[in-house]
């Protein structure tokens, strides 16, 4: 126990440390949300006719496309921070400090653990800011905001990002390459983005994509938050289906995580 | 009860097609220094990881202070240290922040581990430099940090993987002047790998020659030159010599052979400097007189040379040699 809180100090260290980091890492989402939200806004295209706009507002949501993908980008955020987790262990194998770390009394799932956490946490950190962003854009609240579904947000975002760190550890647990952790993120991160709600609603979809974005845990992630965030009506059996989806994402891929740590951590 | 420390019998570990560590036995014993000599690639840091359960062998087994490296790994590692042939200090800590680090994975209690950490930051002479980040130090600065961390839990057995690569002589010493404190003031048995033969020559009690994974000599770094034979007495007399010299010369203890040479003789002998009176007395006895005399010792080089068909010293300072050291300082620097 007190090695996890100590590996997981030495992340969050090492993270305040250079600042720089996360102020690029901050940069790419408000670009995003600046050129992409506010360039392609989609429901210029109802023409601004009254029956347009119903139809805009039925199949999104919302009433503006800007509001829909800045809340999108809360999961783009998240995404791209824990993905870090693999490529931060795959460092530390290379630099020596993992086998360090081996060779002490220290848990394996504690060293796991630790990757997890900061992830978790850089996420969270990160969705913060770009969600200030976004206000500051012009994202518009549901009649329903409150602080509490703020926090139901941030639960949502919360369990999201334990089960995708945990994910991306684990992929990364026997590498000693970043430049295939590198390419493993390239490969899977659009696809995670664009299979899911962030940026266009599932509905309008094929229905191939629509049966991948069932899978992807982005989709409960972003669907949860825009429910919480915007919508005029909570529609609980919604968010209970998120939660219980994003629930046992987390928890098993926790558990995937600690149990390939047993084995696998050391060669 | 025997006072092994460290007990290695038929370990084995394969990378794949590759046999890194070759069926290898021995044994290390409780407050000695044990050396792992051999060139790049021979095994050395896959004997280190294993002993201190970074690896999991493919076969054989080894104890480490009594437990087993496989089935007691939480044993074995709550009573080593380890400091790793690369610098693994965090950089963007202070020397202090990796100290408490690396204490808190040993769970050693917070005001514990800072009163341990100030001595050792003291003991390597890093008091100084304990609050700055550990990427503005010089690679002596690392080594030695790198050592204070393998002692903040009071190991019973340090290993050390390479203790003094690509530090220059002065640091090297020093190192060394460490190394023999800890034996002497604490009473650690240490297990170190090396491919310089100064160090394993000057610093350990026992040595392993190791090359392709497997243990070529293991002995004393005195037995293992002894070995070949001795070292070398050449010696000069003031007149042409007696026939009945070259006999007794041979009766003499410890000498092997004598070969007559132009004004003298040549003798191999087991312990040279003890022997070399016994020479001049015998001289003294046919009534000649000694003109010149010189001892010459067999280097732990041509130890190896006998062992391996190869020497040691061609990879010192190859481009090898080089490219490894860029690397871990590139490593460090990264
Ligand atoms: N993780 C690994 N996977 C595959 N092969 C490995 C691995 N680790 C070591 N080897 C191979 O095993 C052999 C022994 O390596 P080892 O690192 O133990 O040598 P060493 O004696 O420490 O050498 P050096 O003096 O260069 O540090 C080498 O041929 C090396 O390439
Ligand atoms: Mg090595």
């Amino acid at each position: 126990m007190s090695g996890l809180v100590a590996l997981t100090g030495r992340e969050i260290k090492k993270w305040y440390k250079n600042p720089f980091v996360l102020f690029i890492s901050l940069i790419q989402p408000i670009i995003w949300m600046g050129l992409f939200g506010k360039a392609m806004d989609l429901s210029a295209l109802a023409g601004g006719s009254a029956a347009g706009l119903a139809a805009f507002k039925n199949t999104f949501g919302v009433s503006d496309y800007f509001s829909f993908m800045a809340v999108g980008m809360l999961a783009f955020v998240v995404l791209f921070a824990t993905m870090f987790s693999g490529m931060s262990i795959v460092w530390d194998r290379r630099l020596g400090f993992l086998n360090k770390v081996l060779s002490t009394p220290a848990s394996r799932g504690s060293i796991i653990m630790s990757k997890v956490f900061i992830a978790v946490i850089r996420a969270l950190v990160q969705a913060g800011i770009v969600l200030i962003a976004a206000v500051v854009l012009g994202l518009r609240f549901g009649a329903n905001f409150t602080p509490l579904t703020l926090l139901a947000t941030f639960a949502a975002l919360f369990l999201m990002s334990i089960g995708l760190s945990a994910l991306f550890v684990a992929i990364a647990i026997r590498s000693t390459k970043w430049e295939t952790q590198m390419a493993i993120m390239n490969l899977l991160n659009l696809p995670l983005l664009f299979a899911s709600n962030a940026l266009f609603p599932t509905a309008l979809m094929p229905t191939w994509l629509q049966d991948v974005a069932k899978f992807n845990p982005v989709t409960y992630g972003v669907d949860a938050a825009r429910e919480f965030i915007l919508l005029d009506t909570i529609n609980w059996t919604n968010v209970t289906n998120d939660f219980l989806f994003l629930g046992t994402f987390a928890i098993v891929f926790a558990a995937i995580g600690i149990v390939l740590s047993w084995r696998y951590l050391s060669k | 009860m025997d006072n092994n420390v460290i007990d290695v019998s038929d370990l084995t570990k394969q990378f794949g097609e590759l046999t890194a560590v070759n069926h290898v036995s021995f044994q290390v014993r409780e407050g000695e220094i044990f050396g792992f000599l051999g060139p790049n690639g021979a095994g050395k840091t896959t004997m280190i990881s294993m002993l201190t359960t970074v690896l999991r062998p493919n076969g054989g087994a080894a104890k480490v202070n009594g437990h087993d490296v496989a089935h007691e790994a939480l044993e074995v590692r709550r009573s080593i240290g380890l400091v790793p042939q690369e610098y693994t200090a965090d950089e963007d800590l202070t020397g202090m922040e990796n100290l408490l680090l690396i204490a808190s994975l040993y769970e050693v209690p917070r005001a514990e581990a800072r009163s341990r950490a100030g001595e050792l930051l003291d003991l390597v002479q890093l008091k100084d430099a304990a609050d700055r980040t550990v990427d503005t130090y010089s690679g002596g600065m690392r080594r030695r940090l790198e050592l204070a961390c393998g002692l903040i839990n009071r190991p019973k057995v340090l290993f050390l993987d390479e203790p003094t690569l690509g530090l220059d002589v002065q640091t090297r010493a020093a190192v060394w002047e460490y190394i023999r404190l800890l034996k002497e003031k604490y009473h650690m048995t240490l297990f170190l790998t090396t491919h310089y033969l100064e160090e394993a020559d000057n610093l350990c009690d026992r040595i392993a020659i190791i090359d392709h994974g497997k243990i070529v000599a293991l002995d004393t770094p005195r037995a293992l030159k002894d070995s070949l034979g001795g070292d070398i007495i050449e010696i000069h007399v003031d007149r042409p010599a007696e026939d009945g010299l070259a006999a007794s010369l041979g009766a003499l203890p410890n000498v092997k052979h004598v070969l007559p040479v132009d004004g003298g003789y040549r003798l191999t002998v087991a312990n040279g400097e003890e022997t070399a009176p016994l020479v001049l007395d015998a001289i003294r006895a046919h009534n000649l007189k000694a003109t010149r005399i010189s001892i010459a010792k067999p280097t732990l080089d041509e130890v190896y040379l006998a062992r391996t068909g190869r020497t040691l010293r061609d990879q010192e300072g190859s481009s090898d040699e080089a490219f490894r050291q860029r690397i871990v300082t590139r490593r460090a620097r990264a």
